[in-house]
């Protein structure tokens, strides 16, 4: 991993050097263990500030929308790469205002399961080799950190960037044993237990709205929850106002998902989000073939037709 | 008064006072704790860091009915909702989270403006604070006035001795307590345990913001390039604001049946441009530049000139929750950099 940071500490620097770009959002390291911060780097003499770790947790591509008339470069996983792809078939980023420095992604470890294997506060926290190292007051913990992956990175296909002007390091072997078999085991369960379970999750909800902004695929000017006229939603906790939130959140990204799980981390309140778009994903894998942010010439599949689209669901 | 309340006596004296108070406790939900309702002593989470949502809720609420109304199509009837009478025990509440509403007070209960929604609840409120013998690394109390074991603003106050707790009282309100607290006098080891504790929780805070002189320096930094930089990577959410334990702004909405409804008020965030949009459509905060430095000039700024306080209490929520690690410390020291 140290060797992809120098490397991509050397391809920033030459970016910038060169004036490619106007500036780069990368990663420096956090202000808390297990953690890395998104990093907007201008002056060259910075680049040695960049990192690369396991906790690189966050999607880029969600500052992309953002930034108008810039030229950006962007230190992007796979995940990040997929959201620039389905950004730029959606046309909301322009694909050469981004030069995608693609990095091929082992995966990110999820914080919060890490700071629950242990009793006390993690006080510090570093990669070695395949172990992450924990230390807090009166402990001193390895955790194998592929075993501590994000749920969304542990489901992942796409590790290795689709697309990049650059790639750092050597391209991984695409390992995950599928993306969709959690979804068809909770299909599974009765409609009385799928209910209990999303109406039990979305309870927590704070309306934050930390999902839908840290999500890339959530640009709109206007939310459908901040609109005053015509009033969709109640900006409080009643139930019905919190649910119908969630469902629509999901609804809206129909296709257009890219499944990074950047709602998810974001979530204070540790609420299941991901199940109920990696449903969604998978109807619109089975009903158009369609999964977003894999093809920059596929246009997303709620915005076209073919004449051989499936039509069992018009009764 | 200083009493010894042992380890097996917590839950009778718990018990005792779900007899005749709601009791609000932290509690354990999914991964993190929260404060809620407790229907019994078993429920209590005392040994908790802090909780995630402050329990500033207690007086506060994120959603609350203020009153219903119906109209009878001659004239309309108004029905109040409001409880005037309850009384309430808020058990375990951390010192920084008492001074948000010793803070909270110059807001809702101040000589020119009274609201009765807030002080109903606050003034029925018994507040038992919980001593913090080890604070967690983004604790910052100590730097904005208050401290581990800051006894300000509670009318008892528990120190875990590891044995059990010792209980002072400080207020007549906390007086009416002490007939279910079936403890001892505390003896003298147990006060000087206590003693050490709270020393050696003192020592335990490693952050530190510099608060002097804050207020002067942004208030020369309105229009400073600092604020260009400083929101890029904030994604614009409300989670800094909604854990916040002294943020404190609302809005107030009717929700409508056809002739009957409720007027709301539920918490709004300065983080959200919809806080700030006019109906003409021009928005006075239009990126998250002039949002972040409202958050930021809010509690160092503003609130310190009208209230000779900062709006902060260094509880460090903000800090862990962050989606993207923006970290107020960091902030203030980059401000007094500038």
């Amino acid at each position: 991993m140290e060797e992809i940071q120098n490397k991509i500490r050397q391809e920033v620097a030459q970016l910038l050097s060169e004036g490619q770009v106007d500036f780069v959002i990368g990663f420096e390291q956090g202000s808390l263990p297990l953690r890395a911060t998104p990093f907007f780097l201008r002056d060259i003499a910075d680049a040695n500030l960049l990192v690369w770790s396991p906790f690189c947790e966050n999607n880029l591509a969600t500052y992309l929308t953002k930034i108008q008339g810039k030229r950006v470069g962007l230190i992007a996983k796979g995940c990040d790469v997929r959201s620039v792809v389905a950004l730029v078939v959606e046309k909301q980023i322009q694909r050469d205002h981004v030069v995608v420095i693609g990095v091929p992604c082992q995966g990110m470890v999820d914080r919060r399961r890490i700071e629950r294997e242990v009793d006390g506060e993690i006080l510090k926290a570093h990669q070695e080799g395949e172990e992450i190292v924990v230390e807090g007051r009166d402990f001193r913990k390895s955790l194998p950190w592929k075993k501590y992956l994000y749920p969304s990175c542990k489901r992942c296909e796409h590790r290795n960037p689709l697309i990049y002007d650059t790639l750092i390091g050597e391209k991984l072997v695409e390992e995950a044993e599928g993306a969709y078999h959690e979804i068809e085991a909770f299909e599974k369960l009765s409609p009385d237990e799928r209910w209990s379970h999303f109406t039990e999750e979305a309870s927590r909800c704070i309306r934050c709205y930390a999902c839908r902004q840290a999500c890339p695929m959530c640009y709109c000017a206007e939310c459908f929850v901040d609109s005053s006229f015509p009033k969709w939603i109640e900006k409080g906790l009643d139930p019905s106002d919190v649910q119908f939130w969630h469902i629509v959140r999901a609804y809206h990204q129909t296709g257009r998902c890219v499944g990074c799980g950047a709602c998810e981390r974001a979530c204070p309140m540790e609420i299941d989000l991901v199940y109920m778009t990696q449903k969604i994903n998978r109807d619109v894998k089975e009903l158009f073939g369609f999964e977003a942010g894999l093809d920059l010439d596929s246009p997303p599949a709620l915005s076209t037709y073919r004449v051989d689209d499936q039509q069992e669901f018009i009764k | 008064m200083m009493k010894k309340l042992p380890e097996e006596k917590v839950t009778p004296f718990v018990e005792k006072l779900l007899k005749d108070y709601e009791v609000l406790g932290p509690i354990q939900t999914a991964g993190f704790v929260s404060f809620g309702r407790i229907t019994s002593p078993g429920e209590l989470k005392l040994n908790h860091q802090n909780s995630t949502k402050a329990p500033k809720e207690a007086f506060f609420p994120q959603w609350e009915v203020l009153f219903r109304y119906r109209s009878t199509g001659q004239s309309v009837e108004v029905q109040s909702t409001e409880d005037p009478g309850r009384t309430r025990i808020l058990f375990g509440i951390r010192p920084c989270d008492i001074r948000a509403a010793l803070l909270l007070d110059l807001v809702f209960d101040s000589l020119d403006s009274k609201d009765p929604y807030y002080i109903n609840k606050r003034k029925g409120t018994i507040v038992v604070g919980l001593g913090c013998n080890h604070p967690v690394s983004t604790c910052f109390c100590p730097s904005v006035n208050g401290g581990p074991f800051s006894r300000e603003g509670a009318d008892l106050f528990m120190t875990d001795l590891g044995d059990g707790y010792l209980v002072e009282v400080l207020s007549r309100k906390g007086r009416k307590l002490l007939q279910y607290l079936n403890g001892k006098e505390a003896s003298e080891e147990d006060k000087e345990r206590a003693m050490a504790i709270e020393d050696s929780a003192a020592r335990g805070i490693s952050s530190v913001i510099e608060a002097d002189g804050l207020m002067e320096k942004l208030e020369k930094m309105m229009e400073a390039p600092f604020w260009d930089f400083l929101h890029e990577k904030c994604l614009g959410c409300g989670i800094c604001t909604y854990l916040c334990p002294t943020c404190h702004c609302f809005d107030i909405a009717d929700e409508a049946f056809d002739l009957r409804g409720q007027r709301v008020r539920y918490w709004d965030s300065c983080q959200f441009p919809l806080f700030t949009l006019e109906t003409s459509g021009h928005n006075p905060r239009p990126t998250g530049r002039e949002r972040i430095r409202q958050r930021i000039m809010h509690k160092f700024n503003y609130f310190f000139s009208t209230h000779k306080a900062i709006a902060c209490v260094g509880c460090g929520r903000c800090i862990i929750h962050c989606p993207v690690n923006l970290d107020i410390r960091r902030v203030i020291d980059d401000i007094h950099r500038e």
